[in-house]
């Protein structure tokens, strides 16, 4: 009995997930292994040379019976391979992504990690400001605070203007990889701090005397108290940041300018933009998935490394 | 005691926490090879002192000095002595091997080696079997036990525990009591015990310090701070009595209760005012007669080994442990041997009443003055 009800209870969730999660997921894949085709009244598929032979004899019948008639064609969605193949020439792209997301996962591990052991160590009031202070930003609009760093960042904006003071510059910092890198830190980095923060939490003060007191300096009970201890947090601060940021459009349209497109981009720009071509944007998406499960999996072994020697938080 | 060396010696230490005088002028030698307590009440700065030698508090002033030198400025990592903490801190990370391994393994200790003293102290403290398991899926006595030799491991001239029984139940820890003095015997070394617990003070160690309020109050074997206290809150902390004031007429010879009697005391001027100790167990109880010091018998309770009584003498209320019983509302005789009456100079504390009659006239155990035995 006990057991049917549990079933029951998870049935909202069952279907939340179909609805939201398989059932898109299944539609990606069924576009981005799919093309619409246009075919002859026997069913036999038109390639473009076809269809503009036609176009042309539309036209000039007519001109003839000044007519206005227009090519009215038949669609088929076909099996294909070319939205996959095609998404090759779009990996300098997407190794880019990859490659500016994953330094702005290091600059944010790297930021993040002793302040939030900071945060970890003072006492529960001043833990609760401070982390209040780390989401503060986020409670503006994300697309508000790029355009702030935009207005900072300009050739004419206001840390070249603070720079000529001193005759320095101006320099270009607007509409490079360095600006998306920077956006990304600043608009990922909550997301960083909160999961190491949430496990440092949970090591003990008496846990880092045990280890001084055992003869471990400084250096060693980081290595081999803290950083294991914290592992678990470090993956899913790693995982929250670097997916966001491979897979951000926002960011690299407004810091980046036209020259630094990302791969969530080329995404949008087969769904919403002038190369509207959504199979090609479900391959897109497609691969960009399966190396994001490639990552996180390495990521993962990270934490599970530790698992086996007995990491279990 | 005397012709021992020093290994710790404590000079004229304090502490602040927050403007609160932690630790008051605290001075304490601690000798080779003895089992020292630190015995008193939460917030007395018993475990202060322990960090204070263990380092992780530095002092406002005063001295710690470690075979004759000053340690103020070493930090934990570099000190020969060991800890137990209060919840004994192991790592989660890391089984109970490596647990116990970790010291060595941080002094890069040869391979072979780590093994050999890490599989002895596993098989001292009687985890064999266990050293792959994870310490948090350990029981508290386990958990106890790879802590004492993670700290042993390292050959430590001090181990320092800070209550570290605290958290079992009560079969666990009288086991645990024996087991540690046996430990310590073995090994001989000096262990620095902080406990609240007077009855585990009194089982394990050589010598018991007494602290209350950032102070002292009394240094000396078991025997010595039970059997002579030197003031009313030792006495008090040290098991139940009854603590009276009394009048020192002149050596051995003291008037309390209304009564005068013998006594072994001397060195008091003539006619000061004391407070008197008299154990529950050391008053005899027999027949009234006019002589004799004679209470009603308020309340009884059986406690097993004894009956525990609470008599009131006029205006006194008199607490007392017999092997005879008596019936309430009955008259009795009161008798206490000179050997079992303890004077005191008068503390400066306040007079603690340990009972309270209330308005219906029935015994409370007045609030707070009842130590947990």
């Amino acid at each position: 009995m006990i057991f049917k009800a549990s079933k029951l209870t998870a049935a909202p969730y069952i279907l939340w997930v179909m609805i939201f999660i398989i059932v898109p997921m299944a539609l990606i894949a069924v576009f981005a292994f799919t093309t619409t085709v246009k075919v002859d009244g026997e069913g036999n598929i038109l390639s473009a040379e076809e269809i503009s032979v036609m176009e042309e004899e539309l036209a000039v019948y007519n001109e003839e019976n000044g007519t206005e008639e227009e090519l009215e064609l038949d669609e088929r969605t076909i099996f294909t391979l070319d939205n996959i193949i095609k998404v090759n020439d779009y990996l300098p792209v997407l190794f880019k992504s990859l490659w500016l997301a994953a330094i702005a996962t290091v600059i944010c591990l790297v930021i993040a990690y002793p302040m939030s052991f900071a945060i970890s160590r003072v006492n529960a009031n001043r833990q609760k400001v401070m982390i209040m202070l780390v989401m503060l930003p986020m409670w503006m609009n994300f697309l508000l605070r790029t355009y702030a760093w935009m207005t900072l960042l300009e050739k004419n904006g206001w840390i070249n203007k603070l720079l000529s003071f001193f005759n320095i510059g101006p320099f270009q910092m607007i509409n490079t990889q360095g600006a998306v890198v920077l956006g990304m830190v600043y608009n990922y980095l909550p997301f960083m701090i909160l999961p190491l923060y949430s496990i440092m939490v949970k090591i003990h003060d008496t846990t880092l005397e045990a280890s001084s007191d055992l003869g471990a300096n400084v250096f060693q009970t980081f290595s081999r108290v803290i950083l294991p201890l914290s592992m678990p947090g470090i993956a899913s601060g790693i995982t929250m940041v670097f997916v966001p940021a491979i897979s951000t459009f926002i960011i690299s349209r407004m810091l980046g300018g036209g020259t630094n497109l990302l791969i969530g981009d080329l995404i949008d720009l087969q769904f919403l933009g002038n190369a509207y071509n959504p199979n090609l944007g479900a391959a897109i998406s497609l691969v960009l998935m399966a190396f994001i499960l490639l990552c996180m999996s390495i990521t993962n072994q990270l934490d599970n490394e530790d698992n086996i020697e007995g990491v279990l938080l | 005691m005397e012709n021992k060396n020093k290994i710790i010696e404590l000079k004229n230490i304090t502490k602040q926490f927050g403007g609160d005088m932690v630790l008051d002028h605290i001075s304490l030698d601690i000798h080779d090879k003895e089992f020292l307590t630190l015995l008193g009440p939460s917030g007395c700065g018993k475990t202060t002192t322990l960090r204070i030698i263990g380092g992780f508090t530095n002092p406002d002033s005063g001295d710690v000095m470690f075979n004759g030198k000053r340690i103020n400025d070493v930090p934990p990592h570099k000190r020969e002595l060991n800890t137990i903490f209060q919840k004994y801190a192991l790592f989660p990370h890391l089984n109970v091997f490596d647990n116990i391994a970790f010291g060595l393994r941080v002094a890069k200790t040869p391979k072979k080696e780590i093994e050999r003293r890490v599989m002895e102290m596993i098989d001292i403290v009687e985890l064999e079997g266990f050293e792959k398991r994870n310490v948090e899926r350990l029981s508290g006595g386990q958990q106890q036990r790879v802590a004492i030799a993670r700290a042993l491991v390292n050959n430590p001239k001090v181990l320092l525990l800070d209550e570290p029984l605290g958290a079992l139940d009560l079969k666990l820890r009288k086991d645990m009591q024996i087991e540690l003095k046996k430990i310590q015997r073995r090994m001989s070394i000096t262990f620095v015990y902080v406990t609240h617990d007077q009855e585990e003070a009194l089982t394990m160690s050589d010598t018991v310090v007494v602290m209350n309020e950032g102070k002292i109050q009394q240094i000396g074997t078991p025997q010595d701070i039970y059997n002579e206290p030197v003031n009313a809150f030792v006495a008090n902390f040290i098991g139940e009595s009854n603590i009276l004031p009394g009048i020192m007429h002149r050596d051995y010879f003291v008037e309390f209760a209304g009564s005068n009697f013998d006594c072994l005391d001397k060195g008091f001027g003539e006619m000061e005012e004391v407070d008197v100790v008299v154990r529950p167990e050391d008053i005899e109880l027999s027949e009234a007669t006019a002589d004799t010091l004679n209470g009603i018998v308020e309340t009884i309770t059986f406690k097993g080994v004894h009956y525990e009584m609470i008599i009131r003498v006029g205006t006194d209320i008199w607490l007392v442990h017999s092997t005879k019983s008596a019936k309430v509302g009955e008259i009795v005789a009161m008798n206490i041997a000179p050997d079992c009456i303890h004077v005191m100079k008068k503390s400066a504390m306040p007079k603690i009443n340990r009972y309270t009659l209330n308005e219906e006239g029935e015994n409370n155990l007045a609030e707070g003055a009842v130590n947990d035995l």
